[in-house]
Parts: C-alpha cells; sequence; structure tokens
C-alpha cells in the first residue's frame, strides 16, 4: 500500500540562546493510509514537533516531506495552508475553539476558509453537528458546553473537511476519564471508516489502542510496533 | 486568497462584539476626527459664503478709491520722500463723473457722532455722501426721500436715518421733518432707510447719512474716506479704473497716490482668505483623524496579541498569511467606516446646529471636505492597520497556539 505519509531524514532543531536543540534528530517515517498511529514518550521527547510538522504548521530544518506522492517540503505559505484546510484536521488538547463564536460557526471556519457558499456550508456543519451527538448545541458558545462536549466540536471542525489525514495532540489531556474515552471512541469510528489517525499521547494506556505504535525519545523514534508500511 | 468579502465583514463583525468596548473606542476616535473635519470646513465655508453675500449687498460695478497708494502696486516716490499722501477731495470725486464710462459717483466720509433729539441720546455711524450713494449702495427709502441732487461742496442741515436710529430717536413718531442734533449741528430728517442688511460691517440700520459737505464740516476735514464709483458695465471696469486713476495722478500733480479696488478684487481676495481658512482648520481636523489611526494602530496591536491563539487556530484551519492580513485589516476598514459614518452624521449635526443658531451663516461642509474626509478616514483605518495585521499574518502557528 502506497503510504499517504513520507519523511526522509527529518530534523528539525531549535536555536535556544547559543545552544540547538534537536527536537527531531533524522526521522524516517512512513504511515500507510487509513493507519492509526500513536505517537509516545516523555514530555519534550518531540511529539509534538513532529505532529506539528506533519501538519505542516512548521517546517523541518532539514530533510524531505511526502505527502499523498508530493513533496511538500519546500511548498509556500499559500500552497501549505490549502493542503492544511483540506487534507489535514487538527485536534488540540485545549480544544483551541474561538470563544465568541458558537459551536456551529466553530465548526463552519474551515469551509469559510475555503470560500464555500455559505448555503452549502450551513448544511454541512448541521450534518457533522449531526453525527457527533451535538445538534442541540449547534448555538452554544464555548463556555457553556461541557469540555467533552467542547472536543467533540473541535473533532466536527477538524473533519470537516473531510480531510485524509486526521492528528490529534494530546486529545484527551484536559478531559476526565469518560469524556476522554468517548472523543477516542469518535476518533477510532473516524479511522474505521477511513481516515489516516494520528494520536500524540503520554497515556499508555490509551496509546496501546493504536494499531500502531512510536516511542520517541530525545527527537528520535526509539521503538516501533505494529508496523505495517 | 479563497476567502469571501462578505466573510470577512462578518468575521470582522463579530470580532467587534466580541470587544465592545475596544470597538466603541475606535469608533470614537473615528468619528470625532470625520465630525470635526466636516463641522470645521463648514464654519469656514459658511464664512466664506457670508463674506460674499456680504460684498453682493455693495452693488455690482462698483469701484472704490482709496487715498493713498497699496504696496503691492508698486514703487511710489511719495513714500519715499516721506510724505503721506494727498487726501481725496470733493473735486477729486466731481472730476471722476466726466466720462461716459461712468454711471455714477459718491464721495463717502465716515466718522461717529452723538445724534440726540429731546434728551435721547445715541452714538452714531454717520456717512456723507450723496444723492447717488442710494443707487450704488442699492439701498431703499421707507419714509421721506434720500440725499437731495445738487452741487455737492453745498452743506446742508438735512440727513436719512437707519431705522433703529429712528425707532430710538423717535419711537413710533414720525421722524420725517423732525430737527434733531448730530453732534453741535442741527438737521432735519427727510428720510428713514428701509434697508436691512450690512455693508462694509456697518448695520445700515445704525447709520445716518447726511450730506459730504456737511460731514467735512461736522467732522472738520477737507478730505474724503472713499469716493465710490459705479461702472456703466461690468465690461467697463477696467477701462474706468484706469480713467479713474490717470484722471487722479493730473489732478494730483502727476503723483500716482491713489488706490482703486474693485469688488471683484475684494471679494477675490477675501475668498482666498477664508478659502485658505477653510483649508487649514479642514487639515488641522484631519490631524484627529491620524490621531485616530495612531489608536486604532495601538488598540489593533493589542487585539492581535489577545487574539495570538485564534491567528495560530486560523492558520492551522487553512488561513494563510493574506487570508490573516485580510481579516484583520477588514475589521479596521469596517471600524473605520462605521466610524466615519458615525462622524458624517454627528458633523452634519453639528453644521446643522449652527445654521439654525446662526441663520446668517451657511454653514454647509463642501462636498470635498466631506469626500476627503471620509476618504482619509478608510486610508487611514487600513494604513494604520497594516502593522498590527502584518504581525499578525507573520505569526508562527505553532508558538501562536501554545501561547508563546
Ligand atoms: N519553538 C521552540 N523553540 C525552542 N525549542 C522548542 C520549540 N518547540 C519545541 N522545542 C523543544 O523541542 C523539544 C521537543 O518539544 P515537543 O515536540 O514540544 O515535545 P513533546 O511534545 O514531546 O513534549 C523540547 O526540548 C522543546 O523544548
Ligand atoms: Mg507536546
Amino acid at each position: 500500500m502506497k503510504p499517504v505519509i513520507e519523511l526522509r531524514q527529518v530534523h528539525r532543531d531549535f536555536q535556544v540562546g547559543d545552544q540547538v536543540v534537536h527536537a527531531l534528530d533524522d526521522v524516517n517515517l512512513k504511515i500507510a493510509t487509513g493507519d492509526y498511529l500513536s505517537i509516545m514518550g516523555p514530555s519534550g521527547s518531540g511529539k509534538s514537533t513532529l505532529l506539528n510538522l506533519i501538519g505542516l504548521l512548521d517546517r523541518a530544518s532539514s530533510g524531505q516531506y511526502i505527502l499523498d506522492g508530493r513533496d511538500v517540503t519546500s511548498l509556500s505559505d499559500g500552497e501549505q495552508a490549502v493542503i492544511r484546510n483540506r487534507s489535514i484536521g487538527f485536534v488540540f488538547q485545549a480544544f483551541h475553539l474561538v470563544p465568541r463564536l458558537t459551536a456551529a460557526e466553530n465548526v463552519e471556519l474551515p469551509l469559510m476558509l475555503a470560500g464555500m457558499p455559505l448555503h452549502e456550508r450551513r448544511s454541512r456543519v448541521a450534518k457533522s453537528l449531526e453525527a457527533l451527538h451535538l445538534a442541540d448545541r449547534a448555538q452554544h458558545k464555548p463556555d457553556q458546553l461541557s469540555g467533552g462536549q467542547r472536543q467533540r466540536v473541535a473533532i466536527a471542525r477538524a473533519t470537516i473537511m473531510e480531510p485524509a489525514v486526521l492528528l490529534a495532540d494530546e486529545p484527551t489531556g484536559n478531559l476526565d476519564h469518560r469524556s476522554g474515552m468517548d472523543v477516542v471512541e469518535i476518533l477510532e469510528t473516524l479511522n474505521a471508516r477511513g481516515i489516516t489517525l494520528i494520536v500524540v499521547t503520554h497515556d499508555a494506556e490509551l496509546g496501546r489502542r493504536a494499531r500502531r505504535r512510536l516511542h520517541m525519545l530525545d527527537g528520535r523514534i526509539h521503538v516501533e510496533q505494529g508496523a505495517t508500511v | 486568497m479563497r476567502l469571501r468579502a462578505g466573510d470577512v465583514l462578518h468575521f470582522a463583525w463579530g470580532a467587534l462584539h466580541g470587544y465592545p468596548s475596544r470597538a466603541l473606542l475606535m469608533l470614537l476616535a473615528m468619528s470625532i476626527g470625520v465630525a470635526s473635519v466636516v463641522m470645521l470646513t463648514a464654519l469656514g465655508e459658511g464664512a466664506r459664503l457670508y463674506v460674499q453675500g456680504e460684498f453682493a449687498s455693495l452693488g455690482s460695478n462698483l469701484l472704490i478709491v482709496i487715498p493713498g497708494r497699496s504696496e503691492t502696486a508698486g514703487f511710489n516716490p511719495s513714500t519715499l520722500m516721506g510724505e503721506t499722501p494727498r487726501d481725496l477731495t470733493l473735486e477729486d470725486a466731481a472730476a471722476l463723473r466726466r466720462s461716459h464710462l461712468v454711471r455714477r459717483v459718491s464721495p463717502l466720509n465716515i466718522g461717529s457722532a452723538e445724534i440726540s433729539r429731546q434728551g435721547r441720546v445715541r452714538d452714531t455711524v454717520i456717512m456723507g455722501g450723496t444723492a447717488e450713494l442710494l443707487q450704488i449702495r442699492h439701498w431703499r427709502i421707507a419714509q421721506g426721500r434720500f440725499l437731495p441732487a445738487g452741487r455737492w461742496n453745498r452743506a446742508r442741515p438735512v440727513a436719512v436715518i437707519g431705522r433703529h436710529v429712528k425707532e430710538e430717536l423717535f419711537g413710533a413718531e414720525p421722524a420725517v421733518g423732525q430737527w434733531l442734533r448730530i453732534g453741535d449741528r442741527r438737521f432735519r430728517v427727510i428720510g428713514v432707510l428701509e434697508s436691512e442688511g450690512r455693508s462694509i460691517g456697518v448695520d445700515v440700520q445704525d447709520v445716518a447719512i447726511i450730506p459730504a459737505a456737511s460731514a467735512q464740516q461736522l467732522f472738520n476735514t477737507r478730505s474724503l474716506f472713499r469716493i465710490l464709483v459705479e461702472s456703466r458695465s461690468r465690461a467697463a471696469i477696467a477701462p474706468t479704473r484706469k480713467f479713474i486713476v490717470d484722471t487722479l495722478q493730473t489732478r494730483h500733480q502727476g503723483v500716482k497716490d491713489v488706490t482703486v479696488i474693485t469688488q471683484d478684487a475684494v471679494l477675490a481676495t477675501f475668498d482666498r482668505i477664508l478659502g485658505a481658512l477653510t483649508y487649514a482648520v479642514g487639515g488641522i481636523a484631519a490631524i484627529s483623524l491620524m490621531v485616530a489611526g495612531i489608536l486604532i494602530m495601538n488598540v489593533m496591536l493589542v487585539a492581535v496579541s489577545q487574539r495570538t491563539a485564534e491567528i495560530g487556530l486560523l492558520k492551522a484551519l487553512g488561513a494563510d498569511r493574506r487570508e490573516i492580513l485580510g481579516l484583520f485589516v477588514g475589521e479596521a476598514l469596517l471600524l473605520s467606516s462605521l466610524g466615519a459614518m458615525a462622524g458624517l452624521l454627528l458633523g452634519e449635526a453639528g453644521a446643522l446646529i449652527l445654521r439654525q443658531s446662526f441663520p446668517e451663516l451657511p454653514a454647509h461642509a463642501p462636498l470635498w471636505a466631506v469626500l476627503a474626509s471620509l476618504t482619509v478616514a478608510l486610508v487611514t483605518g487600513v494604513l494604520f492597520s497594516l502593522l498590527p495585521a502584518r504581525r499578525a499574518a507573520n505569526l508562527d502557528p505553532v508558538a501562536a497556539l501554545s501561547g508563546r
């Protein structure tokens, strides 16, 4: 099977004062379409940096990134933005909902950025909220929602453009166990329907659920289990 | 950019709602700027039109002869030799009648004297003139008649008085045929002026007009304050002016020692002065628009730092640099156009109040000022939001999302 994501000898260095931090140190990785991958490891091991790089929020210091058969390493800001909009969904630990917007308006944001006509947007947002059992919360502001509901709104927003890849950085980190499990089940359902799911977590129990598990240490992939590619 | 303009505005509107006090502050600054431009230029324009109206009441085709040479008119040997200019006399004025170019001439003296009748006393502007003054000034007579025609050098004890003078000295009684005192001389009232309005700053209701020769006796002088000359037509103004200058030069032993001003020239001068004044106050008011711009910049900078996470999120969701830039500039544009519109309403309301409080002042903001203030408002809004918007656009999404 052709990999949807391929990283070749990727480095990401940060200059901190007069020291260079190697957040990613020669990472090589192939991820198959529809895969379910967890990234684990201690704090500061480079998990988020890897995820941000895959999500095109960050650029490698060196190395190559091939997404869906296309070398995206040196695309322009505008081209990367289009890919983020169409092919990648993000779910964050801190939800990152815009506080002044309703649940529906938050979910609508990617469609607005894609320039989709208003009527089309409304029906898609409604369907998506419906699917996540949030129909009755559509007009609520984030501060009127529980943590679990907020993360479900964020998932609706991340998936509204039907991206190929869903990236989740500690998606349950701010949730109690039950809502966390709800969220994980939703993510896994999406994966079962074909989305490529990558979850960063330091919760071992959660990490074990993934078909494929990476353990990172000091910017390197330390152990890999269940490789499929 | 894939973002739709409507979405940019809608998003901006939402953002303004999200931070109402900040939005109101910027709105206020913008509207004060625009309102002050509109109001101040309305005031300046009103003043200009007012002066124009005043001069129109002076009468058309009018040339005013003033003793002395104005400096702008060139080299003047008499001032070089320390001479004071020769006085204008009644004979000078009479000489100016001898041209087919000239329709009417009136000498003019102006002074102030006490007018009294039966114990009522009033300080009054006294004008010395001739019968022609009535037509030259476009005045009308309410009762009686104006100064009689006849030889100018004959002093007669007759007076034509303005309405206020009549009311104060005679009340409801008829004044025509009655006697009064001007200074220490007795004059018989032969007419009352009907005209209202002002001319060169003197309300004609507050004057008394006596024959030029009588005025010279009263003020004990042989000289005239002015000679007013009305030419036959507009086209005749220039040759009339030359005729006046030549005639008086001949009469004054070859010295050019008078200044002839035409109403056009005076009006043009006032027009220039007041026009410049309008531009100046407009410009000063426009500075407040700049201040508003700087305020917008600062408030937007705060907004960008407060909304860092939101900007990072938008980037993660697929906004590129230009779209972030567009969203923030759109916000500033929306704010400044709302502010400009509010300011326009405020300024027009202010001009309306001005017009109602001072009906003689046609205080309408000129179109150029309205358009310029709106343009400046929008341009400052955009210009001063560019820096904060660029800062937003250049934020690193990872850092922005992690609140760094
Ligand atoms: N923007 C940055 N500037 C400097 N150092 C950074 C930056 N982002 C991450 N790092 C460093 O890179 C390393 C990996 O960070 P990160 O990927 O966030 O770790 P994790 O998500 O596994 O906790 C850490 O040492 C961190 O301090
Ligand atoms: Mg992390």
